[in-house]
């Protein structure tokens, strides 16, 4: 693979870009491989990623249905923050933004991200209370928040309305190394070096169902065939319960639509990210200048991507009062994505009934932030049979055990 | 934007009068119930891709409970019944089976 580089533009502007190659492989599927990987979203991809950098695996097949990072990987509106409330989602979650700093030079890979800062409206005495919790749990946990004052988040973000008629801002969570990332460009990278190790990113290819013998898993039958494994990581988001139900098990999830909308593009008006809970709404402005905007979830179960518009005309109502100068603002594109809901909002990385198969899964609303750790975490349990530090609190007997890793107040608003 | 039937008020009304409220038809689990039913009970579910029973409540109208039938895969609504019941009464399955006929209703543990 030739490494992208400053002196790569150069030298392929003298000769017309014809040196370019192609980002990642397309090949023949083989018949067994030591690890499959179901899903190429970036929780796939990062899982395949870190089995081959972390523990030399490299004889695996990431098979995605349709194309690589077109699932919510590349749906999302790619905010990325730590400031989760409980210890277990603190850790693995500040894991992946630290990771999310250097990825750029690790996966030699543009990932433009920007730790511009997050900040979490607090519009309710209620909020104040909670996210001065947070901000002191953060502060035990080593993750660097702050709660600031409704002239800082003025000062921060002069766009906000902060004497609303109905919720004025009151505070604000903090957390200034939060951001975004460019979502295709998480996928691709990972898809290019995955490529580069010599594993299998196989397109187009959809699981139906999963070979399995005694109570141990054998492989998967696709589209394209089957295909035989040692170990099968199941990591599909929003169609996990099919997924699951391929394998005679079931899970604590539910499959809902969350949207999103973009604006036209406009001169630079905010630098930071900001997230309103209480009025359901949150706000960025992309590096193109179009304002990216997200909302709350449907409330029923969902497959088609398509979610209902009532929604988008709640979140953009309370936006308005929140920022009213985006009221003339003409919307461009929306669109949604299946996110994976559990009951306390946090997600599964775990071992299921079948043995030697795994799951991730879970991440719901949240999870583009969390794609680094979580494949870091998901390869070593992958790779050694047993979850490690940053999994293991997230595994599916907590529901059986009532272990509950509670973030429905950190993750209020759906990002 | 669902179009649901609220089969007290017998009132066609958009989806915004109404609530949901997950999978219909789960059996409760009380004192005596092991780990396991507890923990299918308050957790597991089906989230199938293809026809869903689930709880609605007209919360926005007489606010009443009640059941559908509704596909995940189309959005289409097979009928609306009481909640008062512990299988979809014999109506909804002919309507679901006009439309997939190898479906079979299947109670859920
Ligand atoms: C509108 C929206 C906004 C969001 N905003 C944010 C945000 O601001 N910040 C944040 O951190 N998170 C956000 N999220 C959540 C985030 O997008 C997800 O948690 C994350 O992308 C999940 O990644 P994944 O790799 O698990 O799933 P996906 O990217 O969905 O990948 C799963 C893949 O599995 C494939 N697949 C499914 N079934 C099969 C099969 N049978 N065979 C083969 N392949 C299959 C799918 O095609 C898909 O490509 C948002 C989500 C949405 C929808
Ligand atoms: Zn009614």
């Amino acid at each position: 693979m030739k490494r992208y580089s400053s002196f790569a533009i150069v030298r392929e502007a003298f000769r017309n870009h014809s040196g370019w190659k192609k980002a990642w492989e397309s090949p023949i599927p083989k018949k067994k491989y030591d690890v499959v990987i179901v899903g190429a979203g970036g929780h796939g991809l990062a899982t395949a990623y870190y089995l081959g950098k972390n523990h030399g695996i490299t004889n695996v097949a990431v098979l995605e249905k349709g194309w690589l990072g077109g699932g919510n990987t590349g749906r999302n509106t790619t905010i990325i923050r730590s400031n989760y409330l409980q210890d277990p989602s603190a850790a693995i979650y500040e894991k992946s933004r630290s990771l999310y700093e250097n990825l750029s030079q690790d996966l030699n890979y543009n990932l433009m991200f920007s730790p511009r800062g997050v900040m979490m409206l607090a519009q309710t005495e209620h909020e104040v209370r909670g996210y001065k919790r947070t901000a002191m749990a953060n502060a035990l946990q080593g993750v660097p928040t702050e709660y600031i004052s409704p002239e800082k988040v003025k000062e921060l973000c002069p766009i906000i309305n902060i004497s609303g008629p109905r919720y004025p801002v009151l505070g604000a969570l903090w957390q200034a190394r939060g951001g975004t990332a460019r979502h295709d460009a998480v996928a691709w990278g990972y898809a290019r070096k995955c490529s580069d190790m010599g594993m299998h990113i196989l397109q187009q290819k959809e699981v139906t169902s999963i070979i399995s013998k005694n109570g141990r898993i054998g492989g998967v039958a696709t589209t394209g065939g089957d295909i035989l494994c040692d170990k099968l990581c199941i990591v599909v988001a929003g169609h996990s319960g099919a997924l699951a139900e391929m394998g005679g098990f079931r899970l604590p999830l539910e499959s809902v639509a969350l949207q999103a909308l973009v604006s036209e593009p406009i001169k630079p008006v905010m630098d930071v990210v900001v997230m309103a809970n209480t009025v359901h709404g949150y706000m960025s402005q992309s590096d193109k200048g179009e304002m990216v905007i997200g909302g709350g979830a449907d409330g029923y179960n969902n497959y088609t991507q398509r979610g209902s518009f009532h929604h988008i005309e709640e979140t953009v109502r309370s936006l308005v009062e929140t920022f009213p100068m985006i009221s003339r603002l003409k919307m461009l594109r929306q669109w949604g994505g299946i996110v994976d809901m559990t009951g306390d909002r946090s997600p599964i990385i775990s071992k299921t009934p079948l043995e030697n198969c795994f799951i991730n899964c879970g991440w719901g609303t949240g999870g583009f932030k969390a794609i680094p750790g979580s494949g870091w975490a998901t390869a070593e349990m992958v790779a050694s049979g047993e979850a490690g530090p940053l999994a293991s609190p997230f595994s599916l007997n907590r529901f059986k055990e009532g272990r509950f890793i509670d973030e429905s107040v950190a993750a209020g608003v759906a990002h | 934007m669902l179009l649901l039937n609220c089969p007290y008020c017998n009132l066609s009304c958009e989806e915004t009068e109404f609530q949901a409220g997950g999978q219909a038809h789960l059996k409760r689990q009380s004192v005596g119930s092991s780990d396991q039913e507890f923990e299918s009970y308050l957790f597991a579910r089906k989230n199938p891709k293809g026809v869903h029973f689930e709880r609605w409540q007209h919360v926005n109208g007489c606010g009443k409970w009640f059941h559908i039938a509704r596909s995940t895969v189309t959005l289409e609504i097979f009928g609306s019944y009481s909640a008062q019941t512990l299988s979809p009464p014999k109506q909804i399955r002919v309507n679901i089976n006009k439309k997939l006929p190898e479906w079979r209703w299947e109670s859920s543990k």
